[in-house]
């Protein structure tokens, strides 16, 4: 269980951060993301349990969707999460913890019947989140989702490069003029 | 490396790695004198800098680290001060300082800048004042400091801007899209744009090489060594001269006094958290307008009960920013503003508008794009647009490529009450008293912010934006970097800190080089720190051979 090991040394790392320099746990979080992502071994997770997972999942889907082009789920958004939550957020594990829990009791009382926010049909989840939108906890599940599918692949989010090919960003060392349209000596007439 | 023991009398101990104090290390070493420099970030390197926005903008890579480096504000000193969990003051932690992450914007003052006192007379509730030196006297250090680091631009494009003895070493950055609309839009409203003056190298330069273009200046640091930072320039002379040991990880807590009333030399953490105390004939402290002063604050001793250097209580008063709001526009052809640096154009129309406008102020205002894809789905949005859901994603999908902002960058004028100080309760992750802000906007200031985005508007709507939204102006707003006038330059003892070569007025070997020394704030501080360093550097070398420190 190598992978195992080395999350559990950087993690113990990670928690004494605050004695670390900043560098040094910025480090063992995208040494953490490389680790796992080199594994053979299906994904697994460590700030979140499985269920918490698919239930922290469904909502970064609704965020962001998969609707014909890649969303969170595509991206590996929570790999990016869990990782997160392990190194450089690990402080932030509560407000998912308290907040995944309200968030569950406000789907017993919109959606009494219902078992999980994972298996809550697309609109149901939309009206759910809708109902959160102004907690600390969407707004973090929020930024966190915006991280894992537009920050650098090495976090473990943004697989495939999903989230910057949905923008048109290129992560190059290089470019030569022109850059866009305006700045094209082609349209002699860059006035818009 | 040159490294020296601790116990060894270096004749100067720099504090702070930083923009200005490479400026210092060039010049004197030569002459031989020895030079320890105590940064309190890590030394990285070219090699180490990344395209990785989640590091250097989310995890303040490069910057200070609120988790170990918490910092608490108020308003006023009547309130409270509270800690901060988004960044009030941001300032580069690394060897080479702010120098290294910057956006490398590099604007010479205006002559009246010097002045403001004489050009507006006294302003309700500030403490403006002349400075006691002059354009004319900075300005063969700006020329100097633009040639050593390697400055682009193009002299006179600027119909505003101050004399110089000579052109830019360098020719302007090629335009960008959002250059180009820009000029077409300024130029329709009768006003003057010119290219943006830059610390980033258009073209080969004293073995460095030319801008690639990759997009990542503004709080990265450059993997080409195209941005003219002191660590790709000066700091590397500085180590050739095996007379200057840069010493990184230290963290500077008190500078110590002896007998005398002089300065021995100073204590810091080393990487270990172990105390090591450096001693030296004189000290120079770079630690930036925010550090500096805490710095001097926590150096209280029998004989400086108040803080070093604060006879007069004058340390960590009068801080001042360079605030302003942005204004986005949205066009119709992609724009691509990812690619090269963040601003090619700018203009200095508003620099100084006439008092009879409402306010006592001005400022700069450019077109720019300094967001990255993550930044930017966190951040530029309108604020009636979604900010979740498939709309979201389409907005953001559709916008990246498509968007510029005209940014203002405003002044800032001098109260007494701005201030750093020390926290009476929060310390920091070494056991030190936590940085305390008292801040508040001085009712011109804040005139000048939404003057200036008036203008920034008319520009997006000359230039046809397609869509066009602002900043939130009644949020109340806080600049972060830029942190100047803390402790001000002055020929009088009983209102400044330091005289008009940097020397405390207190303490004859101990001197204070950075944004700190400002008289009244300006938009884009660097370029004249580090005039203001070479000019220091001089004087301090001078003294040195003659003995007189």
């Amino acid at each position: 269980m190598p992978d195992r090991q080395l999350s559990r040394r950087l993690w113990l790392g990670a928690s004494s951060a605050l004695l670390a320099t900043n560098w040094a746990e910025i480090l063992a979080a995208q040494a953490h993301a490389h680790e796992a992502m080199r594994s053979a071994a299906p994904a697994t997770f460590s700030a979140l349990d499985a269920k918490e997972a698919k239930e922290i999942e469904a909502i970064a889907s609704q965020i962001i969707p998969g609707d014909g082009s890649p969303g969170a789920h595509e991206a590996g958004v929570i790999y990016f999460i869990d990782r997160a939550l392990t190194t450089f957020d690990q402080d932030k594990r509560a407000i998912y913890k308290h907040g995944l829990e309200e968030t569950q009791s406000k789907r017993a009382e919109l959606f009494p019947d219902s078992k999980s926010i994972a298996a809550l049909r697309p609109e149901a989840q939309v009206r759910l989140l809708q109902a959160i939108e102004k907690t600390e906890f969407f707004e973090l599940v929020r930024t966190h989702s915006i991280l894992g599918f537009f920050g650098n692949p090495s976090y473990g989010g943004n697989r495939e490069l999903a989230g910057w090919k949905l923008i048109g960003f290129e992560d190059r060392f290089q470019f030569e003029p022109p850059f866009g349209y305006y700045d094209d000596p082609a349209h002699t007439e860059p006035q818009p | 490396m040159k490294h020296y023991r601790p116990s060894e009398e270096v004749d100067f101990l720099i504090i702070g790695g930083a923009r200005q104090a490479a400026s210092w290390r060039k010049n004197s070493p030569p002459r031989g004198f020895s030079v320890v420099v105590l940064e309190q970030g890590p030394y990285l390197r070219e090699k180490d800098f990344q395209h990785d926005e989640i590091k250097y903008t989310r995890l303040a890579a490069m910057t200070n680290n609120l988790k170990c480096q918490p910092h608490t504000y108020r308003k006023s000193k009547t309130e409270t001060a509270g800690v901060q969990d988004q960044g009030m003051i941001e300032y580069g932690r690394q060897v080479g300082g702010g120098s290294v992450h910057f956006t490398a914007n590099y604007w010479r003052l205006w002559e009246s800048d010097f002045k403001q006192k004489s050009k507006w007379g006294g302003v309700a509730g500030t403490s403006l004042a002349d400075w006691p030196i002059t354009y004319a006297d900075l300005e063969p250090y700006y020329t100097k400091a633009e040639e050593e680091l390697g400055v682009s631009g193009l002299a006179g494009a600027n119909p505003f801007e101050a004399w110089r003895s000579k052109p830019y070493p360098l020719p302007p950055l090629p335009v960008k899209s959002s250059g180009v609309i820009f000029e077409c839009a300024t130029r329709k409203l009768g006003l003057h744009p010119f290219p943006a003056l830059m610390a980033i190298l258009s073209q080969p330069y004293r073995g460095r090489g030319a801008c690639a273009h990759c997009g990542f200046c503004a709080s990265f640091g450059c993997k080409v060594r195209a941005k003219s930072s002191t660590l790709a320039t000066v700091i590397q002379v500085a180590e050739r001269t095996g007379r200057c040991e840069i010493r990184p990880e230290s963290y500077t807590r008190k500078i110590e006094v002896g007998r005398n009333g002089r300065v021995t030399g100073a204590v810091y953490f080393d990487a270990g958290r172990c105390q090591v105390f450096q001693k030296a004939k004189a000290v120079i402290v770079c630690a930036n307008g925010s550090e500096t002063p805490r710095l001097l604050l926590m150096s209280r001793s029998s004989r400086f009960p108040q803080g070093l250097a604060n006879s007069n209580g004058m340390v960590g008063k009068h801080l001042m920013f360079d605030a302003g709001f942005s204004a986005y526009g949205v066009f119709e052809h992609p724009l691509n503003e990812f690619k090269s640096v963040q601003t090619t154009r700018v203009i200095h129309d508003f620099y100084e508008p006439d008092p009879k406008c409402g306010f006592h102020g001005g400022g700069g205002i450019d077109a720019r794009f300094d967001f990255y894809p993550a930044s930017f789905a966190l951040f530029p949005l309108p604020q009636d647009a979604p900010r979740w859901s498939s709309d979201w994603k389409a907005m953001v999908s559709r916008n990246f490529n498509h968007t510029m902002m005209v940014l203002g960058h405003a002044t800032c004028l001098p109260q007494e009450r701005n201030s750093i100080t020390l926290d009476p309760q929060v310390k920091d992750s070494w056991g030190l008293p936590a940085m305390r802000i008292t801040f508040d906007y001085h009712p011109d200031d804040v005139r000048t912010m939404k003057f200036l985005l008036e203008r920034q508007v008319e520009i997006l709507q000359a230039a046809g934006a397609q869509k066009l939204w602002t900043d939130q102006t009644d949020v109340y707003y806080l600049p972060h970097r830029h942190l100047m006038g803390t402790c001000r330059m002055g020929d009088d003892a009983k209102t400044s800190v330091v005289d008009p070569h940097h020397r405390t007025h207190d303490v004859s070997n101990l001197f204070i080089v950075d944004g700190s020394s400002f008289v009244t704030a300006c938009c884009q501080p660097t370029c004249t720190i580090q005039a203001l360093a070479y000019r220091a550097a001089d004087h301090i070398a001078r003294e040195a051979r003659k003995a007189v420190i």
